[in-house]
This record gives structure tokens, C-alpha cells and sequence, in this order.
């Protein structure tokens, strides 16, 4: 017996068999969480192209992006004019327009039509819908107003609409995703 | 566990005899609900409302089971199965409507319920365990409500799934991941809609643990009574049967009254016609809201319109709507009268009827109506008070009361007088 030195056999199986257990419970827990997210064919979805040929300065579209709505919006000079005039350090969420749309096309905003707050589709995008007080679109459940950059301006919505990763394919065609 | 002069069990069937040295399963029964569980006399009407709730655990278990018998957790076809279940389902519009309406009738009950333990202090030593556990069970009914909801997927289903699923996005770093993660994509889905469906028939199971895990404890010392003075001897109390069964079975004929009263005439009244819309995720409808029963902890939510230091406005609403009901938790410790009931504590009673009631009522009118004011400012000063009223009325009245003098016993409170209170030495009925 090597009891002597304060270490027995039953000592290491023990250990050995409570590690083994640790690391089997471990990898039966990994599947069982990683099972609840979006599986593949869900991401799989998670690009669209959208054809903004037809939509007319002053005009916007929603198109459908990972299942939730997509404003795509053709500023007029007048809308880029208005958001270029306003003080960024003022805004809750100080980003400029051309942080968020893409280098000479500062005229195409895209972004979700998802509210940062609770997650509604904001008004603004349709034709003759309000765009509440600062132009852009507003959110109905809550009162979110955003300017024509989409920025949050009044409300409680934290952030500004998100701006979703896309490029232009061509001149005409948006790869949202 | 029990009072020494409760009633033993004994069974004179032979079967019986033979089952009960095998698996006394009768002689739980009969110590739990039966003749052998002894119980204050001098309950009043408000302590029905334990024995209502388990009852609508049972109506929404069978009618629920009944429901899944006839739904289809597809996003394609889950809206026009509950449609069909209510209109060529034998008696499937019974079913729906019941469990709909059971759903706000176990709501009802259960507010009733836990505002009886706020006022009698049946949240204190030494049944704290059996208000924790109550908590946990409204937290667990408030996940199975709402996913419920979710069920029949149509516009508040949808929308209610996105704004509720996206509070968790409020929470710093791990949030979006984390709604992601919850609703299996990016959007309440089928994936989101399956997985619901999954744990709203899970739940309700979990929850019949939790209820016997509830009574267990409620047990060991016994219920508490409208006057908060414990059990002494015998006198105070008569066997849950058939005095409490009784009451109860008269409780129940209320109750149906009340419940078929709805369910037969006014349906959808507690429901929203927004939701006889199929779910569309590219149009909101104008105005959301939850259910009535969560009504008062979503005007909380929303009550937080500025950003508080470093926290922004949107978390600092799902925290305040959490810790709404976490608070409960504390209560227990929060309050330190020995004083249990509020029919003798004075001060109490008045923050009770003047504060945290009005309170609640204001929260629940502005979580029904639009994120508009006066709504906002008044929600805020209802959830400024709520907060106050448990953490900083509350310690500071139990600190600063003078309690009315208690009955010395449970008899007394009922007979005017109490033999043993003649023989006793005087100090102790001053002492809770």
C-alpha cells in the first residue's frame, strides 16, 4: 500500500472517473445549446439581391433580407442636404450619411426596417406613410423618429437603423448579405 | 411536519392496509388534503385562491393537451389550424376559448393570490421558502403565457414573439447573439415557433413540480391565517376535510360561474382582434401590446424613456421589468416586522391600500394603453412608487410601526375568548 504518501489508487479513479463524467456532460450540453441556433438552411437565406433600377429619388422600397424587412431609399439632393446639415456630436448615435451608405452612392440608404428598440417595422418606407418629424421614418409602436439618414433622432430606440453588410453588383443591383 | 393532534391515518379495508405498507400514496393524500392535515379555522375567503390556481393548472394542462391534439407548429399552417380547430373541431371552439380564457383566469386567480401573501405577510418565517417558490411559478406561468401566445401566429403573436425576444437583444455583448440563439434565426420563425411550441407543453409540467415542491413546504408549517398569530392547539384549527374541501367545492361553483360567464359570452374579450390577422413580418401592427396580464410589467418596460448615466434607456427598461418581479424574491428579508398580518399593522395597511395598490392599477391601465402621455409620465411615477414601496417603504414602516395588539390565539381572533389565554402569562400575547 502506498499509502505513505497521502495518494491511493482509489484516489485517482475517482478523480479519473469524476473528469470523465465532467467532459462526457460537457459535450452532451454542447449539442444541446448549439441545436437552438439558426441552423443552415436558415443562413443559407441570409442574402438578397434587390433590383433598385425603378425606385425614383425620393422613393423607397422594402425588400426582404434574413426574413425581416429591408428599407432600400433613393435619397433626394434635398434629404442628403438635410442630413449633412445636422451636428453629429449632437445625435444619440453620431454617425455621418457617408459612414452609412457606400462611396458615390450616397444617394442609396440602406437599412433594416427593424426599430432598435423593441424590433417593429417604422413607418417611412411606403408611399404616403408618415416619416415622422425629422423626415425618415418613424416607428409606430413606440415613437421612434429617425432622420433621412435613418439616425435616431426622438425616442426611445437606442441606435440608429442598423446598416445591414451589401455592395453594389452593378449599378442597379444590390447584394444585401 | 404536522400538529400533534392531527388525525393518523388508518385504513380499515384490508387493500388499503396492504397498499399502505407498499406505497402509502393514500396516507399523502390523506395528510396533505384529507382529514389529517390540520388547518387554521378562521380562513377567510382569500385563501380559496390556492386551491383556484392548482385548478387552473388542470384546466389549462387538459384543455391545452386537447388543443395540441389539433395544432401544427408550421409558421405555413399553424394560424389556419387553430382557425380549424375552432370551427369544424368537434367542440373545438369550447377548447380554444377555454384555454384562452383559462389562461387569463389563472392570471386572475394568481394576482389575487400573491397579493393575499403581500398583505397577510404570508411570505414570512417561517414559510419563506413557500413564497420563493410561488415566485418561481409566476415567472415560469409568465414564460408559458407567452409562448402560448405565440402559438397561433397571427399579427400580436408575431410581433409579440419580436418585441419580447428582442428585449433579451438589449443586454450588452452577448444580446444579439443571444436572441439569435433563442429564436433560431433572425426573426421569429418556424425554428422559433417549434421551439415554443416544444416548451409551452414542457412547461406546464414543470410547473405541477414546482406546485408540489410549493405545497410540501406550505406543509411543514402549516397555512398561515388572516390574523398572521400561528396555530396553538387544536382549537384553532378543523381537518382540510371537509371543512376546506367544502369551502373549496364552493369556491369552484364561483368560479365556474364567473369563468363560463366569459367563456361563453364574452370569448374574445380579453383578446386582441389584431390577432385574428396572420402573422406578417413586414407590417407592425399600430399599436402592440401583450396580454393584460403582463400589462403592468410592460409599462415598467417602457417607462424608461432617458438613458440612466452609462445604461441606455432600452436596457434599463428590461431591467427594471425583471427586477419588478425579482424584488419579490427579497421580500422576506425586505420586511422585518415580526407582525405578519396586515390587519394589525396599521402603517403597513395604509402603503398597502394607498400605494402599492393604486400603483399596480396605474401600471396596468398605462401597459394597455399607447406609449403616449400622459401614459409615459404616469407609468413612471406608478413604477417609481412600486420600487419605493418594496424597497424603501417597506423596510423603513416595519422598522418604525407600532403594531395593533394581536389576538392570543386563532380561537380568540374567532370566539372573542380563548380558555388557554386565561392560564397563559400575559407577555405572550403581545409577541407575534
Amino acid at each position: 500500500m502506498a499509502e505513505a504518501d497521502g495518494v491511493r489508487r482509489r484516489d485517482f479513479i475517482n478523480i479519473a472517473a469524476v473528469s470523465a463524467a465532467g467532459v462526457a456532460g460537457v459535450g452532451i450540453v454542447v449539442p444541446l445549446v448549439s441545436q437552438m441556433s439558426a441552423s443552415a438552411d436558415v443562413l443559407a437565406a441570409s442574402s438578397t439581391e434587390v433590383d433598385i433600377s425603378s425606385i425614383q429619388p425620393g422613393q423607397a422600397i422594402k425588400a426582404i433580407f434574413r426574413k425581416q424587412p429591408v428599407f432600400v431609399r433613393n435619397l433626394t439632393p434635398h434629404e442628403i442636404a438635410e442630413a449633412n446639415k445636422v451636428d453629429v456630436a449632437s445625435l444619440r448615435d453620431p454617425q455621418t450619411l457617408e459612414e452609412r451608405t457606400k462611396e458615390g452612392k450616397e444617394n442609396w440608404l440602406i437599412t433594416m426596417g427593424v426599430c432598435t428598440h423593441l424590433g417593429c417595422v417604422p413607418l417611412g418606407a411606403g408611399e404616403g406613410e408618415p416619416k415622422g418629424e425629422f423626415g425618415g421614418y418613424f416607428c409606430p409602436c413606440h415613437g421612434s423618429s429617425y432622420d433621412t439618414a435613418a439616425r435616431i433622432r426622438k425616442g426611445p430606440a437606442p441606435k440608429n437603423l442598423e446598416v445591414p453588410e451589401y455592395a453594389f453588383t452593378t449599378d442597379t443591383v444590390v447584394k444585401i448579405g | 411536519m404536522s400538529f400533534p393532534w392531527a388525525k393518523e391515518y388508518k385504513p380499515s379495508h384490508p387493500f388499503m392496509q396492504w397498499m399502505d405498507d407498499r406505497l402509502p400514496l393514500p396516507r399523502l393524500v390523506y395528510n396533505s388534503v384529507g382529514g389529517g392535515y390540520p388547518v387554521p379555522r378562521n380562513l377567510n375567503y382569500f385563501w380559496n385562491f390556492g386551491f383556484l390556481a392548482a385548478l387552473c393548472l388542470v384546466l389549462q394542462i387538459v384543455t391545452g393537451i386537447v388543443m395540441a391534439m389539433h395544432y401544427a407548429a408550421n409558421t405555413q399552417v399553424a394560424f389556419d389550424t387553430v382557425e380549424q380547430t375552432v370551427r369544424d373541431v368537434n367542440w373545438g371552439w369550447m377548447m380554444r376559448y377555454a384555454h384562452a380564457n383559462g389562461a387569463s383566469a389563472f392570471f386572475v386567480v394568481i394576482y389575487v393570490h400573491i397579493f393575499r401573501g403581500f398583505f397577510y405577510g404570508s411570505y414570512k418565517a417561517p414559510r419563506e421558502m413557500v413564497w420563493l417558490l410561488g415566485v418561481v411559478i409566476f415567472l415560469l406561468m409568465m414564460a408559458t403565457a407567452f409562448m402560448g401566445y405565440v402559438l397561433p401566429w397571427g399579427q400580436m403573436s408575431f410581433w409579440g414573439a419580436k418585441v419580447i425576444t428582442g428585449l433579451f437583444g438589449a443586454i450588452p455583448f452577448v444580446g444579439e447573439p443571444l436572441q439569435q440563439w433563442l429564436l433560431g434565426g433572425f426573426a421569429p420563425d418556424n425554428a422559433a415557433l417549434n421551439r415554443f411550441f416544444s416548451l409551452h407543453y414542457l412547461l406546464p409540467f414543470v410547473i405541477v413540480g414546482v406546485v408540489i415542491l410549493h405545497i410540501w413546504a406550505l406543509h411543514i408549517p402549516g397555512s398561515s391565517n388572516p390574523t398572521g398569530v400561528e396555530v396553538k392547539s387544536e382549537s384553532d384549527t378543523v381537518p382540510f376535510y371537509p371543512y376546506y374541501v367544502a369551502k373549496d367545492g364552493w369556491a369552484i361553483g364561483v368560479f365556474a360561474i364567473l369563468f363560463c360567464t366569459a367563456l361563453f359570452f364574452f370569448p374574445n374579450a380579453l383578446g386582441h382582434p389584431d390577432n385574428y390577422i396572420p402573422a406578417n413580418p413586414m407590417s407592425t401592427p399600430a399599436h402592440i401590446v401583450p396580454e393584460w396580464y403582463f400589462w403592468p410589467f410592460y409599462a415598467i418596460l417602457r417607462a424608461f424613456t432617458q438613458d440612466f448615466f452609462i445604461i441606455p434607456a432600452k436596457l434599463m427598461g428590461v431591467l427594471a421589468m425583471f427586477g419588478a418581479i425579482l424584488v419579490w424574491f427579497f421580500l422576506p428579508w425586505l420586511d422585518r416586522s415580526p407582525v405578519r398580518s396586515g390587519s394589525y399593522r396599521p402603517l403597513y395597511r395604509k402603503f398597502f391600500f394607498f400605494g402599492l395598490i393604486p400603483a399596480m392599477a396605474v401600471l396596468f391601465y398605462c401597459g394597455g394603453a399607447p406609449a403616449e402621455e400622459p401614459y409615459v409620465m404616469l407609468s413612471q411615477i406608478a413604477a417609481l412608487y412600486y420600487f419605493a414601496h418594496f424597497l424603501i417603504v417597506i423596510p423603513i414602516v416595519s422598522a418604525i410601526e407600532k403594531p395593533d395588539p394581536l389576538p392570543f390565539s386563532i380561537t380568540e381572533s374567532v370566539l372573542g375568548e380563548d380558555e388557554a389565554a386565561k392560564l397563559a402569562p400575559a407577555p405572550s400575547a403581545t409577541v407575534a
